[in-house]
């Protein structure tokens, strides 16, 4: 089709188009004649969609019955295969019972109902006379307020409704029922139920774990010892979880500050992503990193956690851990920084 | 210190030194084997382990080494035990084909006698963890419940939940557990073979491992009470087989019906 | 059944309808819709899918609210469930497992609930798209396309809030990532979460909240919404394809009482058939594989619902860190550090925020820039309006590369490809796909254009081989009829509008840009035929009917 790049100055792209004439225009030959169906001139094609109907509602009346023998021949399936039975029987009992009426009422339709196309026109949504006069009402309707010329009665009224929802808005301030005021709310964030001296325990047994059960290349799933004493255990477990891996220490990264944070190259770091929050628990042992299964941040672990790959944007915090007199792994102190996603207040 | 810088120099300095380098290696596999619990070579007879120095010779050194001291291609087997052998070229990861992002489990090259005798002859090199014995991986004394319970916490992660595998960085993966047998899975928690961490027996005690065991087992077996499962894949199948198949048979039957018959 | 009665009607229908219209005033109803006109298009059945699986939603959802426990009070499991005999967990996940397992059909009810929810977030996605690419948004259906772009929001927000309420580990980190996401809020994020969870995150009223919100409040919402969009269906009358008879001021179709009304109601069955089947043949949500929430494991492959799936692949997408730069600001005030998490924030809301503001405005940007304020009853082929298939491929490809991240690591098992790889080329994807897939769509609609001109310049190929008496083989076409030509030529010829000076002979600026726009939307177009076109190109070559291809390129001027 070649170029067709010139153009009169409103069009100047490619234009493949016409010469001259713009009204010209086909003339519309209207509706296309109507043809007949099948079942239109023969009786017997008529009479032979009549009976596949039927056998199509009679097919949905076998569906039903059938769904009631999965129901109750089969009873109250103990085992899990019979459930799976007892599912894809109801399913398909259903599934017959509704494509028999469907597909019954619709090949009625399609054969035996009348099929000519009727056209009807469209009318204009609302007469313009209807339109100005709802206009003339409105302004009637506001002039009889008098609210333009008492303005004072006006923002009065706008001073009331705006305050009005305000109590509705602050009812929910319950939604938290800790009773906490509004800076002890946001402080919790900063604090888990790590402590100076807190054994490191296994999750989900909560025992106890010495120094020389870790070695290089295992990974725990630690949780804070006393966590099924707290008072909100699952709120406790979602900040305070930890990862324990061990690694050769010369192949460790230790900023200032951190140096006496492990114990012989055991560390201690948050599991909760400081993305949005998920547990980082893949450890791959070989290449020391961390990754995120919900959004794939990946942190090195010879690099105190810092942030390699994907989304999250701070490394992961370090707990500072040591071993008490009877060598199990204890806690320094609580987590220096906020665990888990970041928020406004954090700083 | 002035009579070590100069025997630096020595010409059997570097052998010294990888000797001692060697020494250290293995006394650290010796302690971490200790903390394993794991027997030493032991119940394997001097035949076996000819057998299997032949065996490595011919098929492993070129990557692990004459002595599977190990070389760049391949890592030192002094001290890794039987048990990961037996995973390793019992489920065909071993002997690699390729260098590439894991050992992918293939075909199995050898058969029970010789990864045994290859099991014997690593097992001689340094204590490692051992074959599990057959009371560990009786799935009628676990409990699947609790199995399970450890299963979340520690392999689901990777694993899947449903055990069907996931992804892992730059190219490698956790394949799904769908059937390994119960000494493959034991032996790749007390190995932790390519990325896959350690589990070793004071992690995860033995009866702990059974009930883990025993709970892929019994969702292997059970099936899935739903119907077919979409590969446990999750919302991904689940959303991708509506896109597909669902609105697929949707548009031919609204085609079916918005056609003239005849 | 005629009666004999003085002053009552003399058949039963007459009876019933005396009775009713008496009443209520049945009979303008009756007089109104009984033999309303509704064209018939395959294309013009996705509302009614969603509205069918919106029905289903209703009958299952009523079912499982008998069974379910909404609370999270610790239960330990004592069901049929084997794998969970004996572990703590809430009452609501409990509740569920008992409606999988311990009430018969409960299983087929609950993943007939799943199946419906998530096929009827498609019919809404898909209705949509039909709507969008066929221009049926155009006056006077503007603000019905604002309800329908409402009624997707709401379908997204009742399927996550039943997503949520298993307490399964699966949505129960879905949750913690939403609590992540409202964390990331400026200013008040800390206390939506807080107040959302009834305190820290996951507490113990979640549930309940999602309850009240998934079976009343988002439900009546939705019902509302449905009720408004029916009624300006019926306000409007249905669009039509252009056609032979086909014209902006009549609608052709089918009346609604017998064929209509049968065919529509019938697929009612059908629809509800084909969810049957999926239902009982496919497990949806197992969320006994996934054990009882827990904030430590986590599972591979943790991916939300598909409807919700593109937030969490934008989120996916974005780099936390660029080097050593981080996305997380640290902002000082004066009292004290403030920090602004754009790398949560950044993907979670603007994308989404793009794509719905682009699509709830689009009816009047388009002819805004089109300058068309006439009411349209006709569709547009999408070929005919290759500047909005060419957006609107441009739209769908950006979701779908959303879409596609969020299973990134599925991609990467899957295919035998690197995980981070495939992050990669889906962040380059993100870029320039909907870019180029705005110049291809568009380029196709064109040739698409082009080739239906040909078609009507020389008629259809027959595959009848001619050989000329000097021996040169042509292709025997053969002149289309004046219903399928008719077809192909009455399309809308859109034009570039250059930007026009107002009263005071001023060019304003926001002028300026529409003759811009107009410009790139409408610079290149195939214009149709018209009947002098094609009486001149027939004059000049003299014959009828048979035409030789490779003659006609000088036909298409200008």
């Amino acid at each position: 089709m070649g170029d067709h790049s010139h153009g009169s100055p409103d069009d100047s792209g490619t234009v493949a188009k016409a010469g001259t004439g713009t009204l010209d225009k086909f003339q519309d030959p209207g509706l296309p004649p109507h043809r007949k169906r099948l079942a239109d001139t023969d009786p017997r094609a008529e009479k032979r969609a009549e009976r596949q109907v039927a056998l199509l509602f009679i097919i949905s009346i076998i569906g039903t019955l059938s769904f009631f023998i999965a129901y109750f021949v089969l009873g109250r399936p103990d085992n899990l295969s019979d459930i799976r039975v007892q599912n894809a029987m109801l399913g398909l009992g259903t599934t017959f019972a509704m494509l028999g009426i469907g597909i019954g009422i619709v090949h009625w339709a399609k054969t035996l109902m009348p099929d000519h196309e009727i056209s009807e026109m469209r009318h204009p949504i609302r007469p313009e006379a209807d339109r100005l006069d709802a206009v003339e009402i409105i302004d009637q309707v506001i002039e009889e307020t008098g609210i333009k010329r008492r303005p004072l009665i006006r923002n009065t009224l706008i001073g009331a409704i705006a305050l009005a929802p305000i109590p509705a808005i602050f009812m929910f301030r319950d939604l938290d029922r800790t009773g906490k005021t509004a800076g002890e709310m946001v402080e919790q964030f900063r604090h888990t139920m790590w402590d100076k001296d807190v054994r490191l325990t296994r999750d989900p047994s909560g025992t106890p774990i010495k120094a020389s059960d870790v070695q290089i290349g295992s990974v725990f799933h630690v949780i804070p010892e006393g966590l099924d004493e707290a008072e909100n255990v699952l709120n406790e477990k979602a900040k305070a979880v930890v990862l324990l891996m061990r690694l050769d220490p010369k192949k460790m990264d230790i900023s200032e500050g951190r140096e006496d944070w492990h114990y012989e190259g055991i560390v201690a770091y948050s599991k909760i992503c400081t993305h949005v929050g998920c547990p980082v628990a893949l450890y791959e042992q070989q290449t020391h990193h961390l990754l995120c299964p919900c959004h794939q941040s990946t942190f090195d672990l010879t690099q105190e956690c810092k942030v390699i790959f994907g989304p999250a944007g701070r490394a992961l915090p370090q707990l500072p851990i040591k071993v008490d007199a009877d060598g199990f792994l204890v806690a320094q102190s609580d987590f220096h920084e906020p665990v888990g996603p970041s928020y406004w207040e954090r700083g | 210190m002035k009579a070590l810088s100069q025997r630096r120099r020595h010409p059997l300095a570097a052998v010294a030194l990888l000797l001692m380098g060697l020494l250290i290696t293995g006394g650290l596999y010796m302690a971490a084997g200790s903390v394993n619990e794991a027997k030493a070579a032991t119940g394997y007879s001097a035949s076996d382990i000819e057998q299997g120095e032949k065996l490595f010779v011919a098929n492993c050194a070129t990557c692990h080494g004459l002595n599977a001291e190990g070389t760049a291609d391949g890592p030192s087997l002094i001290g890794v035990g039987a048990a990961a052998v037996d995973f390793q070229v019992g489920t065909g990861r071993m002997p690699m084909q390729m260098q590439g992002p894991q050992a992918q489990a293939k075909p199995v090259q050898f058969d029970d006698d010789q990864i045994s005798q290859l099991s014997a002859f690593v097992a001689s090199l340094g204590a490692g963890p051992a074959i599990p014995s057959d009371d560990v991986l009786d799935t009628s004394q676990g409990n699947s419940a609790a199995g399970g319970t450890v299963f979340r916490v520690n392999c689901a992660m990777c694993h899947n939940a449903a055990a069907a595998g996931g992804a892992l960085t730059r190219g490698k993966f956790a394949p799904a557990l769908a059937g390994v047998s119960e000494k493959h899975i034991y032996e790749a928690m007390i190995t932790g073979p390519q990325n896959m961490p350690v589990f070793n027996e004071s992690n995860i005690s033995p009866d702990e491992k059974r009930d883990v065991i025993t709970f892929l087992k019994e969702i292997e077996s059970q099936g899935s009470p739903g119907g077919a499962k979409l590969g446990s894949l999750g919302p991904v199948a689940e959303g991708l087989f509506i896109w597909t198949a669902g609105l697929g048979i949707i548009i031919g039957f609204t085609i079916w019906l918005t056609s003239r018959p005849s | 059944m005629s009666t004999t009665t003085e002053y009552t009607p003399k058949t039963t229908t007459g009876r019933i309808a005396n009775f009713v219209d008496s009443r209520v005033g049945g009979s303008a109803m009756v007089k109104e819709f009984g033999r309303k006109i509704f064209p018939d298009h395959w294309s013009f059945m996705f509302g009614e899918v969603a509205l069918y699986t919106f029905v289903l939603l209703l009958i299952s959802g009523t079912f499982l609210t008998f069974f379910f426990d909404p609370t999270m009070t610790h239960v330990v499991y004592d069901g049929s469930y084997n794998p969970l005999k004996g572990i703590g967990m809430s009452a609501a996940y409990s509740s569920t497992l008992d409606i999988s397992f311990d009430v018969r059909g409960g299983m087929f009810m609950r993943q007939v609930h799943h199946w419906s929810a998530i096929l009827f977030v498609a019919a809404v996605s898909v209705h949509m798209l039909r709507v969008f690419f066929t221009g049926a948004f155009r006056k006077p259906r503007e603000l019905n396309w604002v309800v329908g772009g409402v009624l997707l929001i709401l379908a997204m927000a009742a399927g996550f809030t039943g997503y949520s309420l298993p307490d399964d580990l699966l949505s129960g980190n879905g949750l913690r990532i939403i609590d992540g996401v409202v964390k990331a809020i400026p200013v008040v994020g800390s206390y939506i979460s807080l107040f959302l969870f009834g305190g820290e995150f996951p507490g113990t009223a979640v549930i309940g909240r999602l309850y009240a919100l998934h079976i009343m409040i988002v439900p009546a919402i939705i019902l509302l919404m449905v009720g408004i969009h029916l009624f300006m269906v019926v306000v409007h009358k249905h669009t039509q394809y252009p056609g032979p008879g086909r014209t902006n001021d009549n609608v052709v179709g089918f009346p609604v009482g017998p064929v209509y009304a049968a065919k529509a109601g019938g697929f009612f069955f059908i629809v509800f058939g084909i969810v049957a089947a999926i239902s009982g043949l496919l497990t949806i949500n197992p969320v006994w594989n996934y054990g009882p929430y827990d904030p430590s494991p986590v599972s591979a492959g943790t991916q939300p619902d598909w409807y919700i799936g593109f937030v969490d692949g934008a989120l996916r997408l974005m780099p936390g860190m660029f080097g050593n730069f981080s996305f997380e600001w640290l902002i000082p005030f004066p009292w004290g550090t403030n920090t602004l998490s754009l790398n949560v924030l950044f993907p979670a809301l603007v994308p989404a925020g793009i794509m719905f503001m682009i699509m709830f405005t689009w009816p009047w940007i388009e002819s805004w820039i089109t300058k068309d304020k006439r009411e349209h009853h006709l569709l547009d082929r999408p070929r005919n309006a290759p500047f909005r298939t060419g957006m609107g491929v441009a739209g769908v490809i950006s979701y779908c590369v959303m879409w596609a991240a969020a299973s990134s690591d599925l991609i990467a098992t899957h295919f035998l490809v690197s995980l981070n790889d495939v992050t990669y080329w889906l962040r380059v994807l993100f870029i320039l796909g909907p870019i180029l897939g705005f110049i291809v769509a568009r380029r196709i609609a064109l040739a698409l254009q082009r080739k239906d001109r040909e078609i009507v310049l020389h008629g259809r190929e027959t595959g009848i081989i001619e050989m000329a008496p000097e021996g040169a083989f042509a292709e025997r076409h053969e002149d289309l009829d004046a219903y399928k030509l008719h077809q192909l030529v009455n399309y809308e010829d859109r034009k570039v509008i250059p930007a026009q000076p107002n009263a005071a002979g001023h060019i304003s600026r926001s002028e300026k840009n529409r003759g811009a726009l107009s410009k790139f939307f409408f610079e290149d177009r195939v214009a149709p035929v018209t009947p002098s076109e094609l009486a001149a190109l027939k004059a000049e070559h003299g014959h009828g009917p048979a035409e030789v291809e490779g003659s006609s390129s000088d036909s298409i001027e200008k």
